[in-house]
């Protein structure tokens, strides 16, 4: 079975905006991955490019989970990269699967379905809400090149037995 | 906790299935078990999984509402090894396949001796020689009822007191409340009984009773019809999560207009509006503003326990303007012109006492009970919570509303209306009358004052609810010491022996004997000297209603930790044991009173106490066929073997003799004097309530590592001026302190706060409210906890911030 992107973007109602924004997608990463539990490993954007406060939309470990990098400016817990302020999340609601939408004016995800929040500067922590589950997060690391590559997820995201379990599929 | 936190293992087609009511809040959401052996699993196409769902790829939003908190293991008793998931039922009417936060964990905390279950007591353990040991029922029931008997008989009933719950749910229902009230009552016969969140034993509604009006008198799908919805003393996002979102969001999101359309034909309709009255601004305000647009939300920010004035304004008003339903009045009520003289108040001074202007009251009272376009009145549904019960002179605020509603015809089977409590917890009562009367003992007082000899505390711990908490613990802690240090030198001693040497403990010596039967050692119970184990629903069979009187059986599918029993079957063995013990003393007329407890199963339990006082109709076979949508009582009989119940309640006659509901009257009086005199003399006012992830007493949550790294202690809200000035940052640990006591919690900055107030979670671990609670209660003993104040400091960074968020919890 194969998703295509064109379901990815239905799935999450991530849209036009997201898709305009194609660097956004790093390749998939190659058969036979070296990441954490069988995660593929998956370049995503240079740590150069990163501003503060604007997330960069990816998706991980397969076409149909979005995805958000977020640089935040100062050390936070589970932040990579020099400054330790780099964090990545499944932007799909662990409630219910709403897709959250970052507001960069209080740094927290908001689901408009059932109004949870999740404070990403917290690992994601549910600041409040319905969710039985902080929003899961994407373990990062730094490559050499500059590139930061997700290699793996803690928590499962909406909608799925597994993280791993569509990760064949490729856009 | 599950054992789950990436996957989920799907149950297979024939998985077995059972429905559960949710343990917790009013709301009572429905939910499916699914237990099958741990070495099955179902597949990934919707026809080979039990749910239906189709995980060949992606499930799209809302589709299921699912996660590996709701997914378990377990080993039986035979040694067998299964997989057990929770999930929010979707033909559920109440909750329509949804969980909140709390309900959404049940799987994680199903007793299979790990994670959060680890904690459970399997056994009944006794205190002696400094420690505690597990004991059998046999050992433990002789004692139990052998010193009960000895100062029944020596004293009377009532040095024998109890902290009792009377609720739904888990730690309750029909079941449970009928074997201890048919024991504690019937049975013992004492009047020294206070219920679990409060110092006696009262209603939290005597006043809309007496008028005539059970405080359950609607349909969650009036919330749906009503033009306005109130919201007094209540944060239903954080509380009643499920009705809100369900029910009461659609309706402010216009989503219900063609249903009011269809239903009041000729009528103005249109997307719903809310009117909150509360001090603080809380979640649920910043959810309604969202939802429903600001211009349709109007939030009655008022003083601290003027509720009364705030209702007597209106009602002042709302009789100049005409706005009243002259014909209901008429036909079905009795008093109005009395209260209307008692209760008067103009807007201008109901302004200058509640502190709201007085442009916020005339549009409350237009959108409220001004004929809308159409010429007909609006349906306006009154709901209200802990901010009136708990707040000054709960029979006075409850009287003022009751009152206004009664007025403007909002209540009496009229759709889209009613005034009604929201709840606490699911409802399910059945009890012989209480024996002491009205206005009850107050218990908490007594034991302060030294006396009662013997305490058991029934699912619940006083240690946490009730006022004057610290010198409450601090004497009953003092008591069971006394009791202890007897226990400690009886060396070697029988049961016998040791209830020689109890009853001069507590008889001669001022000690108290200490039982707490509950799920987990609790506070007032470690500092005891019995403990019990008693089930949660799920482990036995249990029925309760919701906020609806919505009843439905919540089917047992695992057995009890350990040999732990359902309350009601412990309660069972108490009447045993107690039978037995006056028959062999000879005593005819008392083993009489302990007759009638051989039950063998909570269905027993059941058919002796609800069929036999509420309706023989009611089966557990015929609640069973109707699932997780059970049935709305009163129950009107049988069509073609289906229950029928009731939507709404007074469509002809309210609950008085002569069928007509009573308008009380209800000046307003000012604040209750000992409050009063905490506020002149210190600077804030301590709010207090629940917290949407935690669940009241916390007794699941604070062994859930998942809760604890969230709220690892109780929560202080504070506004951001004072913050500032007492240079307090969110993660700080504060002390709170006045004449009464002083406790702690961890503040979180919340801008919407008003300066000079703050919030705290009501029943804290580490943190108590009820320590800063005063004596003031209303003519009932129904206690102020609102009508706290007390002093704030800093006490230091306690590196909470480091783990837990401090962003603004309002959406
Ligand atoms: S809203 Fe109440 S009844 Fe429903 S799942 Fe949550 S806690 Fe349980
Ligand atoms: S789907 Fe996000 S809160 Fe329900």
């Amino acid at each position: 079975m194969t998703l295509s992107r064109r379901n990815f973007f239905k799935l999450t109602g991530l849209g036009a905006a997201a898709a305009a924004t194609p660097g956004a997608f790093a390749q998939n990463a190659a058969p036979g991955n070296a990441g954490a539990l069988g995660y593929p490993v998956q370049a995503i954007a240079r740590l150069d490019a990163l501003v503060v406060n604007q997330p960069v939309d990816f998706a991980y470990p397969d076409a149909a989970s979005a995805c958000q990098l977020l640089r935040l400016g100062h050390a936070v817990p589970g932040g990579i990269g020099p400054q330790q302020d780099i964090v990545a999340y499944s932007i799909l609601c662990p409630h219910m699967g709403c897709p959250t939408s970052y507001e960069s004016s209080s740094r927290r995800y908001k689901c408009g379905c059932h109004f949870s929040v999740f404070d990403p500067e917290m690992g994601g922590q549910q600041v409040i809400g319905q969710a039985t589950q902080d929003l899961p997060r994407v373990l990062l690391e730094l490559a050499e090149d500059g590139s930061i590559r997700a290699v793996g997820m803690v928590g499962l995201v909406y909608g799925r037995q597994s993280n791993v379990q569509f990760q064949e599929v490729s856009a | 906790m599950s054992q789950f936190s990436d996957r989920i293992p799907l149950p297979p087609v024939d998985a077995q299935t059972t429905n559960l009511t949710c343990h917790f809040c009013i709301v009572g959401c429905g939910y499916k078990a699914y237990k099958w052996p741990r070495q099955q699993e179902g597949g990934p196409a919707a026809a080979d999984n039990a749910l239906g769902l189709d995980f060949t790829r992606p499930l799209p939003p809302l589709a299921a509402c699912l996660s590996p908190a709701m997914v378990n293991s377990l080993r039986d008793k035979q040694g067998q090894d299964w997989h057990v998931m929770i999930v929010p039922d979707k033909d559920c009417v109440v909750n329509q396949g949804q969980a909140s936060t709390r309900g959404g964990m049940m799987a994680s905390l199903i007793a299979n001796g790990q994670g959060v279950s680890a904690s459970r007591l399997t056994s009944p353990m006794l205190h002696g020689g400094g420690n505690w040991r597990p004991a059998g029922w046999e050992e433990a029931i002789a004692l139990y009822a052998g010193l009960t008997q000895r100062l029944l008989d020596a004293e009377g009933p009532d040095a024998l007191l109890f902290n009792l719950f009377d609720h739904g749910g888990a730690g309750g229902g029909y079941e449970n409340t009928w074997a201890t009230g048919k024991l504690i009552f019937s049975g013992l016969g004492t009047s020294m009984v206070r219920i679990h969140n409060r110092p006696a034993y009262n209603s939290e509604c005597h006043a809309t009773r007496d008028m005539g009006i059970n405080e359950l008198n609607n349909s969650y799908e009036d919330a749906e019809l009503a033009d306005v919805l109130w919201s007094i003393g209540n944060n239903p996002y954080e509380t009643q999560t499920n009705y809100f979102l369900v029910h009461w969001l659609p309706n402010l999101q216009g989503n219900t207009v063609a249903k009011k359309q269809a239903r009041f034909p000729g009528e103005t309709v249109g997307p719903g509006r809310i009117i909150f009255v509360d001090p603080r601004r809380t979640a649920s305000i910043a959810v309604a503003e969202q939802a429903a647009g600001r211009d349709n939300v109007l939030h009655l920010a008022i003083n601290p326990g003027t509720d009364t004035a705030l209702f007597n304004g209106l009602l002042t008003y709302v009789v100049e303007q005409d706005w009243i339903d002259r014909e209901f009045i008429a036909a079905r009520t009795s008093g109005f012109e009395a209260a209307v003289q008692a209760n008067r108040l103009s807007l201008e001074e109901c302004s200058a006492i509640t502190g709201v202007p007085v442009a916020q009251l005339q549009q409350a009272a237009e959108w409220s009970y001004r004929p809308k376009a159409s010429g007909h009145r609006p349906r306006t549904m009154h709901a209200y919570e802990k901010g009136i019960i708990w707040g000054n002179d709960n029979y006075r605020i409850q009287s003022a509303l009751v009152d206004l509603v009664l007025a403007t015809g909002n209540v009496g089977g009229r759709r889209g209306a009613g005034v009604v409590r929201m709840g606490g917890h699911q409802e399910g009562y059945v009890r012989p009358p209480f024996p002491g009367g009205r206005p009850a003992p107050f218990v908490d007082e007594a034991v302060i004052a030294g006396q009662g000899r013997m305490l058991t505390a029934w699912a619940c711990d006083a240690f946490r609810s009730t006022l004057n908490a610290q010198q409450y613990r601090a004497v009953v802690t003092k008591r069971a010491a006394i009791v202890r240090e007897a226990i400690d030198q009886a060396r070697g001693a029988s049961t016998a022996e040791l209830i020689d040497i109890l009853f001069d403990a507590v008889t001669n010596k001022g000690g108290l004997f200490v039982t707490s039967i509950d799920l987990y050692p609790k506070p007032i119970g470690e500092i005891g000297h019995l403990m019990l184990p008693a089930a949660v629903p799920g482990e036995m069979n249990l029925t309760s209603m919701n906020g609806e009187r919505r009843m439905r059986l919540s089917e047992k599918f695992m057995d009890p930790p350990g040999i732990a029993k359902p309350d009601c079957l412990i309660a069972a063995e108490m009447g045993k044991a107690l039978h037995a013990l006056y028959t062999q003393a000879g005593n005819a007329a008392m083993a009489a009173r302990f007759a009638g407890f051989d039950w063998e199963s909570e269905e027993d339990a059941f058919n002796d106490g609800f069929r036999q006082n509420e309706s023989e109709l009611v089966t557990y076979e015929r609640l069973r066929a109707l699932g997780n949508n059970g049935v709305q009582l009163p129950v009107q009989g049988l069509e073609n073997g289906v229950l029928v119940g009731t939507e709404v309640l007074y469509t002809e006659r309210f609950a008085t003799e002569d069928g007509r509901a009573r308008f009380q009257p209800a000046p307003w009086s000012g604040l209750l004097p000992i409050a009063q005199a905490q506020k002149d003399k210190y600077p804030f006012w301590v709010n207090n309530g629940r917290v949407n992830e935690l669940w009241q007493t916390l007794y699941n949550d604070e062994h859930n590592p998942a809760r604890m790294a969230r709220w690892p202690a109780t929560l202080v809200e504070i506004g951001t001026a004072d913050a500032a000035r007492l240079g307090i940052a969110s993660g700080d640990l504060v002390e709170l302190y006045n004449d009464y006591g002083s406790t702690q919690g961890m503040a979180h900055i919340e801008p919407g706060i008003r300066e000079g107030q703050v919030f705290m979670m009501a029943m804290g671990r580490q943190g108590v409210m009820g320590d800063l609670a005063t004596t003031a209660v209303d003519e009932n003993v129904l206690p102020y906890y609102k009508g706290t104040w007390a002093a704030v400091r800093r006490l230091g960074d306690a590196a909470y911030s480091a783990s837990v968020t401090g962003k603004s919890r309002h959406y």
